[in-house]
């Protein structure tokens, strides 16, 4: 009999399920955890300006959160464990940002989304933060202006790779920063190439 | 209803020392509105605008605006601060504009918080925004800016990106929090 592999990725195809029960409590053991938690990411809407729109439509039916167990926005921090900062952060909003940050429970990771979150984008002035992650930690960096829902959701999906792959530490451990690379498992088609 | 020129008249016989010096508001050649502003000193301002709210004719309830325009390398001005408030009658239906021009080292005008009362904040927002100080505001602390911000960012001589106070904040790291 082969050794049975568990695949939380299981395509229809494969989606029956046969296996002994200590394999399966064995499997749980060692990655059910993080197998369990990467997929019931509750995000905290950071909200502050035209980006968030773009998290509400990335929320809203059409792109359905829900398939990435990512849909349930909490409003308190304290029940969330993925920071969304969407839009740009004024001077005077970055004590509240960190407060909020401060007041999640590890593990916890930080989305940056958009490029005024990032690096200030063309808001150079006086009283705009040139990019959240001068002063808090972030794990990834969402491109655009705003980014459209699909390259919001492969920012979830990069979180969900870091917490498969890195998972719950002690929050000790955690102060070195992941060191991961985030890169779709896929290959992106470019219309006219690899029709082969 | 009084048109500009009517409050003009009315206010120069009332107030017969001052020179209000009538301008029309639309500047550059377009159309004009018939809407003119009127200069005036920060001394007698008080009277001025009590005069405008409670005389039956004028009735000047409500203070829409009050804002600044810093008129630093301005061609033809002579004064750098200009506080500009913009007045609306309910009762009958006109408006009009005053403007107080005050200069460095001491711009101070005083509040028009005991004659409106919503000017409170923008007052505070003038005072945050351009340094002008409010003699007789109850509270003139900073409103947009953050605590412990020093400058006056619409100053015309303060630059966009500011002076190092971007950079100057606490950090929260992952250990940290
Ligand atoms: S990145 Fe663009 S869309 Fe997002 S907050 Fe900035 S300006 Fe708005």
């Amino acid at each position: 009999m082969e050794k049975y592999q568990f695949d939380p990725h299981a395509t229809s195809s494969d989606d029956v399920l046969t296996t002994r029960l200590d394999r399966l409590v064995d499997f749980f053991r060692k990655r059910g955890v993080n197998w369990a938690r990467k997929n019931s990411l509750w995000p905290m809407p950071f909200a502050t300006a035209c980006c968030g729109i773009e998290l509400m439509a990335t929320g809203a039916s059409r792109y359905d959160l829900a398939r990435f167990g990512a849909e349930v926005m909490r409003f308190s921090p304290r029940q969330s464990d993925l920071l969304i900062c969407a839009g740009r952060v004024a001077i005077k909003m970055m004590p509240v940002l960190q407060r909020i940050y401060k007041q999640m429970c590890e593990p916890k990771w930080v989305i940056s989304m958009g490029a005024c979150a990032s690096t200030g984008g063309v808001f150079d002035t006086y009283a705009v933060v040139q990019g959240i992650d001068q002063f808090m930690p972030v794990d990834i960096y969402v491109p655009g202006c705003p980014p459209r829902p699909e390259t919001l959701i492969e920012g979830i999906m990069a979180i969900q790779r870091i917490v498969d792959v890195e998972g719950i530490k002690a929050s000790g451990e955690r102060g070195k920063g992941l060191g991961l690379v985030a890169e779709p498992r896929y290959q992106v088609a470019v219309a006219g190439e690899g029709s082969e | 209803m009084a048109s500009s020129v009517t409050i003009v008249e009315k206010l120069r016989s009332e107030f017969g020392d001052l020179w209000f010096d009538p301008q029309s508001l639309v500047t550059g050649g377009l159309r004009d509105a018939g809407q003119v502003f009127v200069k005036i000193a920060p001394e007698p301002l008080p009277d001025v605008m009590r005069y405008l709210r409670d005389d039956p004719g004028m009735r000047f309830e409500q203070l829409c605006d009050l804002t600044c325009v810093d008129y630093l390398n301005f061609p033809g001005a002579t004064d750098r601060y200009g506080v500009i408030y913009s007045l609306l009658s309910l009762t009958h239906n006109h408006r009009f504009w005053l403007k107080c021009f005050v200069n460095d080292p001491e711009p101070i005008v005083p509040s028009m918080t005991p004659i409106w009362p919503g000017a409170e904040w923008m007052e505070r927002e003038v005072f945050d925004m351009f340094g002008v100080v409010f003699e007789g505001h109850p509270d003139l602390r900073r409103i947009l800016t953050w605590d412990g911000f020093e400058a006056h960012p619409l100053r015309k001589d303060y630059p966009l990106r500011g002076k190092g106070e971007r950079t100057d904040f606490s950090v929260t790291r992952r250990d940290s929090a």
